[in-house]
C-alpha cells in the first residue's frame, strides 16, 4: 500500500502541538496583562474643562482635602466642589486667568462645570467614602499621591481584586486618624504598620465585608 | 440408565450453550464489508430527508438560544418560585441518557460481557451527543452567558474564586470530565476501524480524512499492545464516571433544603434512572438503524433481549425509589416532606406524576415476558414510554418541589413559553443530526471487536470438535 502522506507529515502533529502551545501561552499572557484594569484603567488622565492642579492647591498652598471635598467624612459620596467653592477664592485671586474661563462661565450662567469623572466604580458597587476615611483609610490608599498631581490621573486599578486585597488584610493599610488627610505620611516600617494596623483593627472593630453582599447590595 | 444420564447431561449442556453473538455464521470479511459500506455508499434519500429535518430542528433550537441570550431569561416561563424548570429538567434528561453508553462501553468491558461489542460504538456516540445537548442548558440558563467563564477557577481581576462547597460547581467538573473521558474513550476505540476505512478508501478526500483520523495506525503487534492497555485504562477511568456523574447531578438537589429534594436516596436513584433512560434511548435509535442498515446478524434479538432485561431491572429500582421516597416522607414524620410528596401525587401536577409512574414503573413490567422482549415493536413502544417517563421524572422532581414554596403567598404554577418548548424540541434535532452524521462517516459497529468474538477468532477453534464435544460446549458456555 502506498503512503498516504509524505514523510515530513510524521513530525507535523508535534510541530502543530508546539505551535498551539506557544500561541496558547502568548494569548493567555496577553489577556492576563492587557485585559485587566491594571492595564486598561491605571494612568487614565482625561483633559478637564479647567486645568486644576492638586499640586498647587495642596502642596504649595497647604489646603486640606476637606476644604473642597467637604462631604467626604459624612457622606457615601465624596463631592467634587461646586463653582461657588472655587469662586470663594478665585473671584479675588487670578480673577482674569484664561485658565479659569470655564469656572467663570459657570458662575455667570449657573450651569455646573462639567468635570470629567476619573475614579468610577460600577453602578452595582456601593462604595461609602465616609466609612473608609473615618476608620483609618487615607485618601492615599485609593487615589495615590494625588496631592502632587498637576493633573489628576487614576493611580490604582480599582478592580475587585484590588478592593479585596485591603478588605482581606486591612491591617496593612490602616493608619492613625490624624494622618488620614496627610498624604505624605508613611509608616516607619512594614512591621510598624502591621503592629499598628492590627491594633487599630482590634480597637475599632474593623471587620470589612468580603462576601458578595458587602458591596453588591 | 447410563444412557439417560448422558442424555440429560447433553440436554443440560445444550441449554448452557450461549446463543452466538453473530448469527448466520457470518465471516470476518462480511462483517468488515457490511459495516464499512454503510459509510461508503452514496447517502440514501431517506438520510438526506432525515438530516434536513433534524438539522432544521437543530436550527430552531439555535434560534431560540440566540433569542434567549439577546433578550434575557425572561423569555422562558420560569419565575418565582419555580426558578428551575425545563432548563434543568432537560439538562438532567439528556445527561442521564448518556449513562447507558458509558455503562456498555466501560463496565461491560471490564466485566468481559462480549455482547457489548456490537452496540458499544453507537451507544458511546449517543453518550457524546446527549452530553452535547445536556451541556447547552446549564450554560444558557445562567442569564449572562458571557460571564459563564466565572465557573472555571481562573485567577481574575475580580478575585472571584469558585465555591468548592457548591454541588453546582461539582456538576461543572463532573460533566466536563465525563465529556472529555468519553471522547477519549470513544476515539481510542475508533482508531483501528478508522484505519480500516482508510485502507478501503478509494477517493482522495476519504484517504486524507481517514488517514489523519487513524493517527498512523498500522495494526502491528506493538500498536495492538499499546491499544489494549490504553483502552483498559480508559475503561477503568470511565467506570467510576457511570456512578459519579449522575450522583453529582443529584447533589444539585439533594444538598438543598427543599422538601422533595433533600433526600439521601437521590444518588443511587438518579444513577439507576440514568441507566434506565439511557438504555431506552439506545434501543430507540439502534432499532431503526438496525432495520435500515440490515444489521440483524450483528445486533441480534439476544442483544435487544439483554438490554430489555437491564431496563426491567433499573426500572424496578426506580420504582422502588419512588415508593421509598413516600415511605421515608411518612416514616420521617416531617410534615413539609409529607406535604411535598402528597402534593406530587394529588396536587395540581398529579398528571405529570402519574404519567411518570405509568411510563417508568408500569410499562417496563412487560419485559418480564419473553414475548415482549423479542418483538421489535413492543420493545420500541416500551422504550418510547420510558423516554417520556424519564423526562417527566425530572420535571416532577424539579417543578413540583418548587411550586409550593415555604411561603404560601408565593405558590404558583409553571407554564412553559414557546421558547422553552422549541429549545427542548430543537435539542432532539441536534441529537439526531449528530447521530445521522455519525452513521454516515464512522463505522457504527466496532468492526474489529465484533470479529474478535466470532468462533473463528478463538485460537482453539476447529481443534476440539472431535471426541470431547460436551467439554467444548461447556467451555463456550463459560465465555
Amino acid at each position: 500500500m502506498a503512503n498516504f502522506f509524505p514523510k515530513w507529515a510524521n513530525w507535523l502533529p508535534l510541530k502543530l502541538l508546539v505551535i498551539a502551545f506557544v500561541l496558547g501561552a502568548v494569548v493567555t499572557c496577553g489577556i492576563w496583562y492587557y485585559f485587566t484594569p491594571k492595564y486598561t484603567n491605571v494612568g487614565y488622565m482625561p483633559e478637564q474643562p479647567a486645568p486644576f492642579s492638586h499640586a498647587i492647591h495642596v502642596e504649595q498652598l497647604g489646603m486640606d482635602c476637606r476644604y473642597c471635598h467637604s462631604h467626604v467624612e459624612v457622606a457615601a459620596h465624596s463631592n467634587v466642589p461646586d463653582t461657588q467653592t472655587c469662586m470663594a477664592c478665585h473671584s479675588q485671586i487670578k480673577a482674569t486667568s484664561p485658565k479659569l474661563a470655564a469656572v467663570r462661565a459657570s458662575w455667570e450662567t449657573g450651569t455646573p462645570v462639567e468635570w470629567v469623572r476619573i475614579h468610577k466604580a460600577p453602578d452595582y458597587v456601593y462604595f461609602n467614602h465616609a466609612v473608609h476615611v473615618n476608620r483609618g483609610i487615607s485618601c492615599y490608599s485609593c487615589h495615590g499621591q494625588i496631592n502632587e498631581m498637576p493633573v489628576v490621573y487614576q493611580a490604582e486599578p480599582l478592580s475587585m481584586a484590588w478592593c479585596l486585597e485591603c478588605h482581606r488584610e486591612p491591617e496593612k493599610f490602616l493608619r492613625p486618624p490624624s494622618e488620614i488627610y496627610n498624604l505624605n505620611w508613611r509608616p516607619a516600617s512594614a512591621q510598624d504598620q502591621l503592629a499598628m494596623g492590627a491594633q487599630y483593627k482590634r480597637e475599632w472593630n474593623v471587620n470589612p465585608p468580603v462576601g458578595c453582599g458587602g458591596c453588591h447590595r | 440408565m447410563a444412557d439417560a444420564i448422558m442424555q440429560s447431561r447433553e440436554a443440560a449442556t445444550e441449554r448452557l450453550k450461549r446463543a452466538p453473538l453473530v448469527t448466520n455464521n457470518r465471516s470476518m470479511s462480511w462483517i468488515t464489508n457490511h459495516v464499512a459500506s454503510c459509510t461508503e455508499r452514496a447517502a440514501p434519500t431517506w438520510w438526506w430527508i432525515a438530516f434536513t429535518l433534524s438539522s432544521s430542528l437543530a436550527l430552531v433550537s439555535v434560534f431560540c438560544i440566540g433569542y434567549l441570550i439577546s433578550t434575557g431569561v425572561g423569555v422562558w416561563g420560569l419565575n418565582h418560585p419555580v426558578g428551575w424548570a425545563w432548563d434543568i429538567t432537560n439538562f438532567v434528561f439528556w445527561i442521564g441518557i448518556g449513562h447507558a453508553g458509558t455503562l456498555i462501553s466501560a463496565i461491560l468491558f471490564l466485566t468481559r460481557q462480549k455482547w457489548r461489542t456490537s452496540i458499544n460504538r453507537a451507544a458511546e456516540a449517543m453518550t457524546l451527543f446527549a452530553v452535547v445537548c445536556a451541556g447547552i442548558f446549564p450554560a444558557v440558563h445562567v442569564g449572562r452567558i458571557w460571564m459563564v467563564w466565572f465557573l472555571a477557577p481562573v485567577p481574575n481581576s475580580n478575585a472571584i474564586w469558585q465555591n468548592f462547597r457548591s454541588p453546582l460547581l461539582w456538576d461543572v467538573f463532573a460533566v466536563s470530565t465525563y465529556f472529555t473521558v468519553s471522547v477519549l474513550f470513544w476515539y481510542t476505540g475508533l482508531v483501528p476501524d478508522l484505519a480500516t476505512l482508510r485502507d478501503r478508501a478509494t477517493n482522495k478526500f476519504r484517504k486524507f480524512f481517514y488517514g489523519i483520523a487513524a493517527l498512523g495506525w498500522r495494526g502491528g503487534n506493538r500498536q495492538w499492545k499499546h491499544y489494549e492497555m490504553a483502552y483498559l485504562i480508559l475503561a477503568g477511568l470511565s467506570t467510576p464516571l457511570v456512578l459519579s456523574v449522575h450522583s453529582v447531578v443529584s447533589f444539585d438537589f439533594a444538598t438543598s433544603v427543599i422538601p422533595g429534594w433533600h433526600t439521601t436516596i437521590f444518588p443511587p436513584y438518579f444513577v439507576a434512572g440514568a441507566i434506565f433512560g439511557g438504555f431506552a434511548m439506545v434501543l430507540t435509535i439502534m432499532l431503526p438503524a438496525r432495520a435500515i442498515f440490515g444489521l440483524h446478524d450483528l445486533i441480534t434479538d439476544d442483544h435487544v433481549d439483554k438490554m430489555c432485561k437491564i431496563i426491567l431491572l433499573t426500572g424496578s429500582i426506580v420504582g422502588y425509589a419512588y415508593a421509598m421516597e413516600f415511605f421515608i416522607a411518612w416514616y420521617g414524620g416531617n410534615m413539609y416532606e409529607q406535604y411535598a410528596f402528597m402534593n406530587r401525587a394529588t396536587g395540581p401536577y398529579w398528571w405529570a406524576y402519574w404519567t411518570m409512574i405509568f411510563c417508568n414503573v408500569a410499562a417496563p413490567q412487560l419485559f418480564w415476558f419473553r414475548f415482549f422482549r423479542r418483538h421489535v415493536l413492543s420493545v420500541f413502544i416500551v422504550c418510547m414510554f420510558v423516554n417520556t417517563g424519564m423526562w417527566f421524572e425530572r420535571f416532577v422532581i424539579i417543578v413540583t418541589s418548587l411550586h409550593r414554596d415555604f411561603l404560601p403567598s408565593s405558590w404558583n404554577m409553571f407554564y412553559p413559553t414557546w421558547v422553552d418548548i422549541w429549545t427542548f424540541v430543537g435539542t432532539f434535532g441536534i441529537f439526531l443530526a449528530l447521530f445521522l452524521l455519525f452513521i454516515r462517516w464512522l463505522p457504527m459497529i466496532c468492526i474489529f471487536e465484533v470479529k474478535a468474538v466470532l468462533p473463528e477468532a478463538d485460537p482453539h477453534h476447529g481443534h476440539d470438535g472431535h471426541d470431547h464435544e460436551p467439554a467444548a460446549a461447556m467451555k463456550e458456555g463459560v465465555h
